[in-house]
């Protein structure tokens, strides 16, 4: 096996496994861990800038590569949209989205680096996690210079090679020779990338899977009795 | 109609000293904690004051509690959709400045130092990130006795619709004490604005809790709570509040804070309401009619009607019993000389106050002032403290309940005084105030008395019927901060043994300061 195989054939289930199975052990063993762990208490101006750019850059990213990397390539023609299109639709939002989840990241950054009670506050993890994040994301908005490029030479290759990789990895026929011909620096960022779902169970990024959509139909009060049914 | 009782309280301002025992008992049991060092789930105030944590009754700065939006009850912070958009950053959330920043002195210098000509001196360290603190700007009771300027402390918001400047006076000053904690609401604003759905009222009684392990930190009720009694533990990430001290009261005791009043201010009990008519009665228009809308809440435990509800809805044999003893009732219902806490909220608060009387006594002596016709209890025109400032922070500004209960208190006292030093019973001054002579004798029992029977009448929870092994929940009562019984569904679990169970021992050494952080990192 080599190195190639083992980092884009093998390590994204020992990611993905490491990212479910963790995630579900910590939420059924580690109840009162889990938890967005908002520092807002200590500073709020700096907060108010970083984070909502942060999490508008980030959760449109998410959805983005999602939406463009496990859609299969038929849907896509299907839909009436170009290998091209679909390319410059990447470019364009990534972009976009990259620059506004990068400043806010960068505020986020500076503040619990250099706030001295928001870094008092901060466990190890914290720190790890938002220095890895934003260097994945640095590394993600290097790939775009690359991807103009190619748009430019009417080249799709890469985008296509890296999506029917994650097709091929998710419907758990993983093959890195697919990505035998995409340059390195995608491969950084897929690497980097994959590595915050390997560290997601292990950070704060656990609130993630609570947003509290249900929120919004709820009643507005809850009352518990004490007497429940017995096991 | 749906019977539910709620655990209560009444604190009678006319008795209290100031001394917090309260508070300092209470954080001596709940919040000397990393995390929470900045938090006191009960805390004196002195009014006028803007209290902690600053201007916490100005809600068009805070903007908490409810409001009626078209007619209908919204959260004032805004409806679910823009609790949700606020979720990255909580506009109306105090920072660590709003409250104080905690802090401790290097005592460990006072007995290391060496031989100085100087006496050394301990300064003060934050507790939080431990760097020197050069001064203490605030502190959690910087305001004591009228402390500061009348400038600082004349922001105080019960001052609305008043000509404030003459209180600033020496001679026209005015101080009472504020002791305030968790008002247990009917209808709280902190669980309606919580997102995860963490925070709950019990139904058996009333007591207002956080799901520690549903808490995820998204800090809503710590703005949503008008009282600002909601608070955030920054170590674990999680909100925290003022438990009612729900294992004890499910023993029958009383809460610290009462047990340890030296002043006998604070009365414990039980109140029925009708849990069916909470939305109705909540949005009343006027804000001056939520107190009376509040009366109309409670039940009556010896209607035979609701007698025969409360069996059907469950409420135990003991606890109608309690109701039908309770001080609080008596102080709220029957003589009506407790109000609640800024009913404008419409929170609905169960935490009430009987309002301070405020003589100057040697003004009177010197004759100088107008008495009651028994030439020594002085009238109520006498008083020191402004009735609107009361109405403003008891009724939402409707001075006649309070007045009416003001003189009854004065009536208590002048019909006792009479009846002790000159030996007669004064009738008239009891008519003038539609008081009877056994209803001034249970009042001047219950007031000024206040024996501890009759002040604290707490039914026991009956966990003898809950607990398959209750021995194993002797000393804790089932207190715990979390990581207990959390598997996906409750009959499932990947890690089927030793399930942490709310009985088990807990690791309160975890939450030392030296020791291991609450997630297993060294702090």
């Amino acid at each position: 096996m080599n190195l190639s195989n083992l980092l884009f054939g093998v390590y994204p289930y020992i990611a993905l496994t490491t990212f479910f199975v963790g995630s579900l052990i910590r939420f059924d063993r580690e109840q009162y861990t889990w938890k967005a762990d908002s520092s807002q208490i200590f500073e709020k101006e700096q907060l108010q800038k970083g984070n909502i750019l942060f999490h508008i850059g980030v959760l449109a990213l998410f959805m983005g590569h999602f939406a463009g990397l496990v859609t299969p390539h038929s849907w896509f023609l299907a839909m009436g949209v170009s290998d091209m299109m679909h390319q410059i639709v990447a470019i364009s939002a990534g972009a976009a989205f990259g620059s506004l989840c990068m400043m806010g990241g960068v505020i986020l950054w500076k503040r619990r680096m250099y706030h001295p009670k928001v870094r008092a506050n901060s466990r190890f993890m914290d720190l790890f996690i938002l220095n890895w994040i934003l260097i994945t994301l640095g590394i993600g908005l290097l790939t775009i210079p690359v991807s103009i490029y190619h748009a430019f030479s009417g080249d799709t290759s890469a985008m296509i090679a890296l999506a029917d990789w994650a097709q091929a990895t998710l419907s758990l026929n993983a093959d890195a020779s697919i990505l035998d011909n995409v340059g390195f620096i995608y491969k950084l960022h897929l690497f980097l990338g994959m590595t915050v779902f390997f560290l997601f169970p292990f950070s704060r990024l656990v609130h993630v899977w609570s947003m509290p959509l249900g929120y919004m139909f709820r009643p507005y009060q809850i009352v518990r009795t004490k007497f429940v049914k017995q096991r | 109609m749906k019977v539910r009782a709620n655990f209560s309280l009444v604190m009678n301002l006319d008795k209290c000293i100031g001394c917090h025992t309260c508070s300092v008992t209470c954080k001596n049991v709940w919040t000397n904690r990393k995390g929470v060092e900045y938090a006191w789930f009960n805390n004196v105030e002195s009014k006028p004051g803007i209290g902690y944590p600053k201007n916490w009754e100005d809600q068009d700065q805070w903007n908490g509690g409810w409001e009626l939006s078209n007619g209908k009850l919204q959260l004032k912070s805004g409806d679910r959709r823009s609790i949700l958009k606020n979720i990255f950053m909580n506009p109306n959330m105090p920072t660590m400045d709003d409250y104080y920043e905690p802090f401790t002195y290097d005592y460990a210098v006072l007995q290391n130092s060496e031989l100085l000509e100087a006496t050394p001196t301990a300064r003060p360290r934050s507790l939080i990130d431990g760097q020197r603190m050069e001064k203490i700007e605030w502190g959690p009771n910087w305001e004591d006795d009228l402390g500061g300027k009348f400038k600082h402390r004349g922001q105080d918001t019960n001052f609305n619709d008043m000509e404030k400047q003459i209180y600033g006076e020496f001679e026209q000053t005015f101080l009472m004490y504020l002791p305030r904690m968790c008002n247990h609401c009917v209808n709280p604003a902190c669980v309606a604005a919580c997102p995860s759905g963490s925070l709950y009222k019990r139904e058996e009684d009333g007591i207002v809790l956080v799901d520690q392990d549903k808490c995820r930190s998204w800090r809503m009720c710590i703005s949503a709570c008008p009282y600002k009694k909601m608070f955030y533990n920054w170590e674990s990430g999680k909100a925290e509040k003022c438990t009612g001290c729900y294992p004890r009261v499910e023993s029958g005791l009383p809460t610290v804070c009462s047990e340890s009043c030296v002043g006998r201010i604070r009365y414990n009990g039980v109140m029925l309401y009708d849990a069916d008519r909470i939305e109705e009665l909540a949005s009343v228009e006027n804000d001056q009619d939520l107190y009376q809308a509040q009366l109309d809440l409670f039940l009556d435990p010896n209607d035979p009607e609701v007698i025969k509800q409360a069996r059907e809805d469950g409420i135990p044999e003991s606890w109608m019993e309690a109701a039908r003893q309770s001080p609080i009732r008596k102080l709220i219902v029957d003589w009506k000389v407790a109000f609640p806490l800024h009913p404008e909220y419409r929170t609905l608060p169960m935490v009430w106050y009987v309002p301070p009387l405020s003589p100057v006594q040697s003004q009177i002596d010197q004759g100088n002032l107008s008495t009651m016709a028994d030439g020594a209890i002085p009238s109520i025109e006498t008083l020191r403290l402004p009735m609107k400032y009361l109405a403003n922070m008891f009724t939402a500004g409707d001075e006649k309940p309070i007045v009416a209960a003001l003189k009854r208190m004065i009536a208590m006292r002048s019909f006792y005084r009479s009846k002790h030093v000159e030996g007669k019973t004064d009738l008239a001054v009891l008519e003038e105030v539609g008081l009877s002579e056994d209803q001034v004798n249970d009042m001047y029992r219950y007031m000024a008395i206040a024996n501890y029977e009759d002040r604290f009448v707490i039914p026991t929870s009956h966990e003898e019927l809950r607990q398959e092994d209750f021995h194993s929940f002797q000393g804790q009562n089932g207190f715990s901060f979390g990581n207990d019984g959390c598997s996906i569904s409750p009959n499932a679990s990947l890690f089927p043994d030793k399930r942490k169970k709310t009985e088990d021992n807990l690791e309160f050494v975890r939450y030392h300061p030296a020791a291991k952080r609450s997630d297993g990192e060294k702090a």
